[in-house]
């Protein structure tokens, strides 16, 4: 029994740690904006994709493609600014909100229409014999998962605590306007926040692909995890949306484990309705109160 | 003025002939298709349109049926039924002779009634075991009924004495229906279902299931779903190091589950049509020529390779064409020919419909293949 428990535990984990990246990637454009971008799921699609493209049918070498791909999702993610986000500054959230979705679905049209409707794989970066962990497996890749999941959170952290402008990013995330009134261009800050979400939702995109597949559509599930990992961690860029996606994960595991999988995708909503009734600022953070 | 005058009469010749032309060509018979071309079920409808124009193309090339030409008249349903209904309303108000399609179960039961009140003969190609059972008069259907698929799995487990059973099905419509026809016959076969499970049709990590049935130890696994699930669960499965047989469905049965699957999917057992291993059968085999012309067609057509879905479709057709060359193209004669369809070697199985039997397959429509080398072997 402690054998099937870790298992669930270490298969939650490594999902978690996914939902944990999509959701930083909400955070971090919902906090230099105040929108909450729901085309975060298609840059998770096109990384895998555009991964499997250049894979397979450029032929590069795997580092390449990745890098390719995480380059490709970037310059959309600039793009999507640039051209919908933008133009628009005046907008309401919820205008802005509207025009996210309208984006994914013109990303996920024409992934569709570039790529087709299949879906593909590509190969483990490095082997796919199990490794034996006190009665549980995980494969090589969930290691890749882990390691690299760490690592982008690790530089996140060192970007908005150690260098300007993370510093900058920070300050408009809690006042814009005293932000801008200090000389911070906000509007390069909410350029440079839809730049690094977007290529941290490629990078979980491809270090998943070899284990979950991918195709166009990919993104529509998992951007929707990934921000309940960002609501549960009370739309934090740094370690509390990882905390939420890690949670979310492994109690889907043990659901689908324990109880019935049939609930999987109902746990992930019910705790995302819960915390929103019961604890709108998030889990880990304490309440805020309203200054008038 | 000479050369006005010729030109005039040149003119009217030319007209005259023109008109003659008209009156020869006789109308061209109009056929309506509802197929799943984008959405979720896009799998079976895209290779199914691409099929049906195929062989009507063919068709027009050797000079129609009866000398009329055909006219295929293809509507996308999205897999809504909602859209399929829409369609189809379409479909017969322009006045076609009959529909193929649609391309799944619940697209096909919404358009029924429709079709039966305007008298429409229509050639389902999906596989609901309810499209016609019981008859309904004007639906008949090409695709083989789920419970055969079951009954050539459980054939299989009892002779190799595995009775303690797990399930994993998806959560959709595919997958309810397979559940629910793997429960229903599993008492039949003194099967016991130790295991009944689902996943969602985009979950992406199946290990929780798969080491709770690890710990009940069952003797089989059996996964009912389309790509990509039953590809992860292979590679979950291999991840896990679960060493009881593993069978699929049908749902499954194409080159791209051995490309997902990869080396996991080595040792996997599925009921499919003989389209997967034309070329594997014997001389003998009845569905033999028609299938192997299927395969190289589809694949000078199209540069892939045709599987038993698009052969739904290339079924439909080819059912529809023979009834109208029997019977001529008004939508009674296509109905009653159609039920008197006798040995039909299509690509789905050798087809005998009747006035009981809208579905005209037995579960020899169906072989077993299993993953050999990257590559499908029959299993004897």
């Amino acid at each position: 029994m402690s054998e099937q428990l870790l298992q669930y535990l270490l298969s939650g984990l490594s999902t978690g740690a996914i939902y944990s990246l999509i959701g930083i990637g909400f955070a971090i454009i919902y906090n230099s904006t105040g929108i909450i971008n729901f085309a975060q799921g298609e840059f998770f699609m096109l990384g895998g994709m555009s991964t499997y493209y250049f894979l397979s049918v450029a032929h590069l070498p795997l580092p390449v493609a990745m890098l390719l791909a995480v380059l490709l999702t970037t310059a959309v993610g600039v793009l999507f600014e640039r051209l919908a986000i933008r133009p628009l500054r005046n907008a309401s959230p919820l205008i802005l909100v509207i025009i996210t979705i309208g984006g994914s679905i013109l990303i996920r049209g024409i992934a569709m229409l570039i790529w087709g409707k299949d879906t593909h794989s590509i190969p483990m970066f490095t082997g796919n014999e199990p490794l034996t962990i006190g009665g549980a497996t995980i494969l090589p890749q969930h290691l890749w998962i882990f390691g690299i999941t760490l690592l982008i959170i690790i530089i996140n952290r060192f970007y908005f605590y150690n260098t300007v402008s993370g510093k900058a990013m920070r300050a408009c995330s809690h006042n814009r306007r005293a932000a801008s009134l200090v000389g911070i261009d906000v509007k390069r800050m909410v350029l440079f926040a839809f730049a690094i979400s977007s290529a941290m939702g490629s990078v979980a995109g491809i270090i998943s692909a070899p284990l979950t597949m991918t195709s166009y559509d990919v993104g529509i599930m998992l951007g929707l995890k990934g921000f309940c990992a960002a609501i549960i961690g009370g739309m934090s860029s740094g370690i509390a949306t990882v905390f939420g996606g890690l949670l979310l994960g492994v109690l889907e595991a043990f659901g689908a484990g324990l109880i019935s999988s049939g609930y999987k995708d109902a746990i992930a909503f019910i705790i995302l309705l819960l915390i929103l009734f019961i604890r709108p600022q998030g889990l880990f953070k304490k309440a805020e109160t309203e200054r008038v | 003025m000479l050369t006005n005058k010729l030109r005039n009469l040149f003119l009217s010749a030319v007209c005259v002939l023109a008109s003659a032309a008209v009156a020869t060509a006789a109308p061209t018979i109009k056929v309506g298709a509802l197929f799943a071309v984008t959405g979720p079920a896009s799998f079976l409808g895209e290779p199914e349109r691409n099929s049906a124009q195929m062989v009507v193309n063919q068709i027009n090339a050797a000079g129609g049926i009866r000398r009329q030409k055909v006219e295929l008249i293809v509507m996308d349903t999205q897999g809504d039924a909602t859209k399929a209904v829409q369609a189809a309303t379409r479909l017969i108000k322009e006045g076609v002779v009959a529909i193929i399609g649609p391309s799944t179960t619940g697209d096909t039961m919404a358009v029924i009634p429709l079709v039966e009140r305007a008298k429409v003969p229509l050639i389902s190609c999906s596989a609901g075991a309810k499209i016609t059972e019981p008859v309904k008069p004007w639906v008949f259907k090409t695709a083989q009924n789920d419970y055969l698929a079951v009954t050539k799995i459980y054939e299989h487990l009892v002779k190799h004495k595995l009775t303690k059973v797990a399930l994993l099905t998806v959560s959709d419509s595919f997958g309810s229906s397979g559940r629910e026809q793997l429960k229903a016959l599993a008492g039949r076969y003194g099967i016991t279902l130790v295991a009944d499970d689902t996943y969602g049709p985009k979950d992406t990590d199946m290990t929780p299931q798969l080491t709770k049935i690890r710990g009940l130890h069952a003797q089989a696994l059996i996964c009912w779903g389309t790509n990509p699930g039953p590809a992860i669960i292979a590679r979950n499965a291999r991840q896990l190091g679960l060493s009881i047989p593993l069978f699929m469905s049908h749902g499954v049965s194409s080159k791209k589950f051995i490309d997902l699957a990869g080396s996991a999917s080595e040792g996997i057992i599925l009921p499919s049509g003989r389209v997967l291993v034309a070329d594997l059968l014997p001389k003998n085999d009845k569905q033999k020529k028609a299938l192997l012309a299927f395969v190289k067609e589809y694949q000078k057509n199209f540069k892939a390779e045709g599987d038993h879905f698009g052969g739904h479709a290339w079924d439909a057709m080819m059912l529809l064409k023979g009834a109208i060359e029997r019977g001529g193209a008004s939508r009674p004669a296509i109905r009653a020919q159609l039920e008197k369809t006798r040995n039909f070697a299509g690509i789905g199985g050798i087809f005998n419909y009747s006035p009981t039997d809208h579905s005209g397959l037995t579960k020899d429509a169906f072989v077993l293949v299993k993953v050999k080398g990257g590559d499908w072997t029959l299993v004897k």
